[in-house]
């Protein structure tokens, strides 16, 4: 039998003045296992804690009940002063009788019935609370970040600046993402390299941070604090310790009619390449797919001309396994594909081009050297369309129906670059709507319009029909004016929609981060947790939680790393004891559970029981890991014979309420 | 004098999830805004934690109507917990519906932290729905009884 003290707490007035509190302890105090029963003034004040911790240590209560305010307010203070003498902090319960009785009812009669009741049901609860204790999990001091892109990237350093190692992972030979093949960035126009690479190189220098890039992850085990991560290094066939990323190789490859990812296939590379002149590491990599001495043996020729002795093509795929404290998801984006886009003559024509495909035109390093010529056939466009929206905002299957976020401003900037440098050129715009919320956006926008003289016209293109002249015929409505256009233009570029990486996918999987249904990662709470995913140690940054600009981007990464910093710093986690546990006699090993997990925290272990005629049986049971366990309890409804249960809010605990305010 | 239903004070009890609904009430609770003392509030971790037993057993224990209150669908703080509970739920009441356990007797509202009026507003129809339905008698065990 418990020993319950009951405190009724007056809380000035608020309570005092519509509870009867003299009244209510009189009649708690005939419940049964309810030692004694006393009013104060101010419960949660120095004395009224101090009267606890007597009332704990003279009378040896085995459970105290605290009448007062809302357990949200006061139940850690409470605890904690349990505590403070010994008794375990979860025998502790409230009934709430400021925020859900005295406040709201007026009658004092029924408050204080009322009080009555609430004080009776957190006296039957506690009669049958256990003690509890959060168990305690060490760190390990090092983050992951997953993609190298601006947002890994800044992450990243942020981390390491705080005195962590960080682990950047990134499939591709280079780090840097989307921002490398990138030529100017709005609405400042600064050159996206410019800004970029500095950060790439101080990522490279920073002996807390290494880069494991033309890599992935394939297995991730554990929980926050202890993650074991798998991470495949694939072979490029070069050794990166010994490559100096002299590129003489590269000049010198036989295979030279590769199209070349970086530049979205506008030219060609070699079997042996290196992605850009900036490229970090800079080292080579080997496309084994074209490469003559990987494929049938004969070449050999970049071996004998590396000075490094670098080239290995005996080289295998690696895999290492490291423990990570927290993990930062920062997969990114990818445009999508125009060719669903028949009527706007992307596959008809080589003078439609996606916006990233004109980035790479106009940009330095593209394969034009900044030059824009037409890809048919080199020559300066005298009319360029812009198709705004294709593929967001679009609710049929072809497309995504959110709004990709960006593509009004980089589609600004294009046509103001393009009639900054080429004057002679006309420049027309079809939009849905304009958006430009960001800091300076609205008015970069307008210096397009009102300086640039782009043509902005409300209203969608329809068709783009190559002609025989070699130019594009563009039909579309213009909406304001209530009418039909054909534009016959040189080149047309397509804002098409931004989504999340392919590899989002199986990552959140293996994560057990959650994602919506366009395959972007779901933050902990949309607004007050936005860099966290609700699985507890993972943390996102930029696009892969959705369509974001370079400034959000490194926002976000920024704060994703200081709360994987607040993460590190600590050296044990403190789990939350309310978790839910298993009755394994009574598990079937069914996986109802193991199915509503939203946290993965269950798997099934085999187990021995001895039988009642002694023989031993080996059953499938479930097992909590408490460490990732959020107590939520969906696996303890789900549960068809009733083996899961959740400590502190138990079947048999909320059954006694039930029954104490029937009563 | 024969009992009227204007005199009738129904028993009710609340399920409300720590996140969002209990906050709720308390906020309502902050504003001093009024509802009848007849709706007693249990608080769950999520919603995904009312167990249909707990519904049977309120029912069973003499209870007139009980409503289970969590986080608006797609906001729930344990991801996907109140799309259980909303599955669940729509189970429990058709078959209640099935025992002659009036639909009235029993509610899932998705009340936020921010919506205090919201969650006064929700209990005060409730608490008319039920009143006007009457005692419930149909589940009640009556070794329950203390007379």
């Amino acid at each position: 039998m418990q020993k319950i003290g009951v405190f009724v707490c007056h809380c000035g007035t608020n309570i005092a003045a519509t509870v009867d509190v003299e009244q209510v302890a009189q009649a708690l105090g005939k419940e049964p296992g309810v030692v004694m029963a006393v009013h104060y003034q101010y419960m949660c004040s120095q004395s009224g804690q101090d009267m606890i911790k007597d009332a704990i240590k003279e009378k040896g209560l085995t459970g105290v009940v605290i009448c007062s305010c809302s357990p949200r307010m006061h139940e850690a203070t409470f605890r904690k002063a349990a505590a403070s003498v010994g008794m375990n902090p979860f025998m502790v319960e409230i009934a709430n009788i400021r925020e859900q009785c005295s406040w709201i009812h007026k009658d004092r009669q029924e408050a204080t019935q009322k009080a009555i009741a609430l004080g009776r049901a957190a006296i039957a609860k506690v009669h049958l609370n256990a003690p509890l204790t959060a168990g305690e999990t060490p760190v390990a001091k090092k983050a992951l970040v997953i993609g190298g892109g601006i947002a890994g990237i800044q992450a990243a350093l942020d981390i390491a600046e705080a005195g962590f190692e960080v682990d950047i992972v990134e499939k591709e030979p280079t780090i840097g993402g989307k921002m490398t093949q990138l030529d100017k960035t709005f609405p400042t126009l600064d050159c996206a390299a410019c800004i970029l690479t500095p950060k790439m190189v101080e990522c490279a220098q920073n002996d807390k941070i290494h880069i494991l890039s033309y890599s992935e992850v394939t297995k991730v085990k554990g929980f926050v604090g202890n993650f074991d991560v798998t991470i495949r290094r694939k072979a490029r066939y070069v050794n990166e310790d010994k490559c100096t990323g002299c590129g003489l190789c590269t000049q010198k490859c036989p295979q030279k009619k590769i199209p070349n990812a970086f530049n979205l296939n506008m030219d060609m590379r070699r079997a042996i390449y290196i992605p850009f002149a900036q490229a970090v590491p800079k080292v080579a990599t080997i496309d084994p797919d074209h490469c003559k001495m990987l494929t049938s043996g004969k070449c050999g020729l970049c071996a004998t001309v590396c000075t490094a002795g670098a080239i290995d093509y005996k080289q295998k795929d690696k895999f290492i396994e490291q423990k990570y404290g927290a993990i930062v998801v920062a997969t990114g984006f990818n445009p999508i594909k125009a060719d669903a886009f028949n009527e706007l003559g992307y596959n008809q024509s080589k003078d439609v081009v996606t916006s990233l495909e004109y980035e790479r035109l106009m940009n330095a390093a593209g394969p034009t050297d900044g030059t824009l010529l037409r890809p048919s056939d080199g020559k300066h466009p005298k009319t360029i369309v812009f198709v705004q929206c294709v593929g967001s905002r679009d609710t049929t299957c072809r497309g995504k129906e959110y709004c990709s976020k960006i593509c009004c401003m980089y589609t600004a900037k294009h046509a103001m670059l393009t009639r900054e440098k080429y004057p002679d050129t006309d420049v027309y715009v079809f939009y849905i709507d304009v958006r430009t919320p960001g800091k300076g956006f609205d008015e970069f926008y307008r210096r397009a319009v009102e300086q640039y003289g782009v043509h902005y016209i409300k209203g969608q293109v329809g068709k783009v029909s190559p002609l025989s002249d070699g130019t594009l015929e563009v039909q579309a409505s213009d909406l304001l004016m209530d009418e039909q256009l054909k534009i016959k233009a040189d080149m047309v570029v397509l804002a098409v929609a931004m989504e999340a990486d392919k590899t989002a996918r199986p990552l959140a999987t293996m994560l057990t981060a959650s994602m919506d249904t366009n395959d972007f990662f779901t933050e902990a709470h949309p607004k007050l947790r936005p860099v966290e995913s609700p699985t507890a140690g993972i943390f996102l940054a930029g696009a892969c939680q959705g369509p974001k600009d370079i400034p959000d981007t490194v926002a976000q990464a920024g704060a994703a790393a200081s709360k994987v910093i607040g993460l590190l710093v600590k050296n044990n986690l403190k789990g939350n004891p309310c978790v839910a546990h298993c009755n394994e006699n009574m598990c079937n090993g069914c996986s109802s559970c193991e199915h509503v997990c939203a946290y993965g925290a269950i798997t099934y272990v085999a187990k021995e029981f001895k039988m009642p005629d002694r023989t031993i049986a080996i059953r499938r049971v479930a097992q909590v890991n408490p460490a990732v366990c959020q107590g939520c309890g969906a696996c303890t409804v789900t549960c068809p014979s009733g083996a899961m249960d959740l400590q502190g809010f138990s079947n048999r605990e909320i059954m006694a309420e039930v029954d104490a305010i029937c009563l | 004098m024969p009992m009227t239903k204007k005199e009738f004070r129904p028993k009710i009890i609340a399920f409300c999830c720590n996140w969002c609904s209990y906050a709720g009430a308390d906020l309502a609770g902050t504003n001093r805004l009024n509802y009848p003392a007849d709706v007693k509030i249990i608080r769950v971790p999520c919603s995904c934690r009312v167990n249909p037993l707990f519904i049977l057993r309120a029912f069973q224990r003499g209870a007139d109507g009980v409503i289970i209150c969590g986080c608006h669908p797609g906001d729930c703080h344990y991801t996907s917990g109140n799309y259980f509970a909303r599955r669940r739920m729509t189970l429990l009441f058709s078959m209640l519906g099935y025992l002659g356990i009036e639909h009235g007797r029993t509610r899932v509202a998705w009340v936020s932290a921010a919506e205090g009026a919201k969650f006064a507003a929700t209990m005060d129809s409730f608490v008319q729905t039920v009143a006007q339905l009457g005692e419930n008698t149909r589940l009640e065990d009556l070794r329950c009884k203390n007379n």
